[in-house]
């Protein structure tokens, strides 16, 4: 079972790394979004300043969300997915594989990308910190509930606004406990309560999502 | 008569065809004296004059928005784990009317929310959460619509039902802690703590009237699809050529 995780998270990242232009929409995408909001809303700093977390969140959502869409739709498309399932491999280790790689590939770059936007922003340095620690916390919770969206769609047409329509409100405590974190260390208050929930709800999501979506997966290759 | 005699599609038609009629006739009657009582026996309230009056659509509408969607998660539930054909498909028939009353619930909530707070919407904790039991809908709708099989649209609108289900008192206390926090609207709708007898009870009829409007449609609804999916089925022929000859 962890042989078969290891070999199609390291055929993911190797598929990918193929095509690396592939790998930067989402990122690129995510930079596009946050910069256009200064042009929309104004310079002020301090306004700038007060968006920042939830515009950041929101961006990474939308990346996350568009990119998900696609998780399984090639392996669908050529008959990898099913020749996995009638091989008998386990639907589960499949969806685990695959969310994990998704993260890694575009969860990991926004985590990365989001502090430069932070200074950016004017943020201070401790709230540029949290707010890379709680999207380190909450990208993995996106890339799980987009799994699920995604097996669900598989196969459909207009499959990536229905899985936009799916998930993003099952994101909402995510959304809600990340940017809370960061509003609480610009006020000056411990963050530690908003991380615990995000910790617990990325634990649910963990043993939880994987379980739909292989579900999910089971119910459109049968 | 045992537990899953309505299970059977044909026998769910026949024994809802029956009910049909008189859960009309109760809605109809509920609803007349629980709006007549609303509008012209209970006393016009201190503060709010009367404007208040909306409640009693308001929030019975809140509760069937709620009450339904457990409903339709548990008997998407039901007909997955059983494989019941009928369960799935009440499912199907309840998420419609789901949505119409959180439209209801909704659109009246800004309708009282202007002559009582000054303002047609506040970010406030319920108003947020039954916005998103709407998204929630609409997320059930548009997969259910999009899969053209039947079996796999059922069993991909219970996955998203059910996990739904699971999450909304998450992201309920989650809406509620954020409300808290920001410190927005400081708006609170328990400011009625004595409610006079005569607006207790068209309240509740009003719930009743509801309910009963609920089954109805519902009922209505989930006659269709049965119609819809057993098409072939000689039951159904039957009812056609009956109907021919009558």
């Amino acid at each position: 079972m962890r042989a078969l995780f290891v070999a199609l998270f390291m055929r993911d990242l190797r598929l990918t790394l193929r095509r690396p232009g592939e790998a930067l929409l989402p990122i690129g995408f995510f930079i596009v979004a946050v910069a256009l909001f200064p042009l929309g809303i104004g310079p002020e700093p301090q306004t700038l300043r007060t968006i920042a977390p939830g515009l950041m969140w929101v961006c990474a959502l939308l990346a996350t969300m568009l990119s998900v869409s696609q998780l399984y739709a090639a392996d669908h498309a050529d008959g990898t997915l099913d020749q996995l399932m009638l091989g008998g491999q386990s639907a589960l280790v499949v969806a685990a594989a695959r969310s994990a790689a998704h993260w890694v590939l575009t969860g990991l770059p926004l985590v990365i990308a989001a502090p430069l936007f932070g200074a950016m922003f004017g943020l201070a340095p401790a709230s540029i910190a949290m707010l890379a620690l709680t999207l380190l916390l909450g990208t993995p919770i996106l890339s799980l509930l987009g799994s699920v969206g995604a097996a669900l769609t598989l196969g459909l047409r207009s499959a990536g606004v229905l899985v936009i329509l799916i998930v993003l409100p099952l994101t909402v405590p995510a959304l809600i406990f990340g940017t809370g974190a960061v509003a609480a260390v610009e006020g000056g208050q411990s963050a530690a309560a908003h991380c615990s929930l995000l910790g617990a709800l990325l634990i649910f999501s963990v043993l939880t999502a994987p379980l739909a979506s292989a579900a999910a997966l089971r119910l459109a290759v049968e | 008569m045992k537990l899953f005699t309505f299970a059977a599609p044909s026998r769910f038609y026949r024994l809802s065809g029956r009910l049909l009629p008189w859960l009309w006739i109760a809605a109809a009657v509920l609803a007349y004296a629980g709006l007549y009582i609303g509008f012209f026996v209970a006393p016009t309230d201190a503060q709010q004059g009367e404007a208040y009056r909306i409640i009693f659509i308001h929030v019975p509408a809140a509760w069937m928005s709620m009450v339904i969607y457990l409903a339709m998660a548990g008997w998407a539930a039901v007909g997955w784990v059983l494989n019941a054909r009928m369960a799935s498909m009440l499912a199907r028939a309840l998420a419609p009317s789901g949505l119409v009353f959180t439209l209801i619930a909704l659109w009246t909530g800004a309708a009282w929310g202007k002559p009582a707070w000054g303002t047609w919407w506040v970010w406030d904790a319920r108003l947020t959460s039954e916005l998103i039991l709407l998204f929630l809908y609409l997320g059930y709708l548009a997969l259910t619509e999009a899969i053209d099989d039947p079996r796999r649209a059922d069993r991909a609108g219970a996955l998203v039902a059910i996990v739904g289900a699971i999450n909304v008192p998450v992201i309920y206390f989650s809406v509620r802690w954020w409300n808290t926090l920001h410190q927005g609207a400081s708006v609170s709708l328990t400011g009625a703590p004595t409610m006079a007898s005569a607006m207790l009870l068209a309240m509740l009829l009003m719930t009743f009237a509801f309910w009963a409007y609920a089954f109805a449609v519902v009922f209505m609804r989930a006659r269709a699809i049965v119609l819809e999916r057993e098409r072939d089925a000689a039951w159904v022929q039957g009812l056609t050529t009956m109907g021919h000859a009558a």
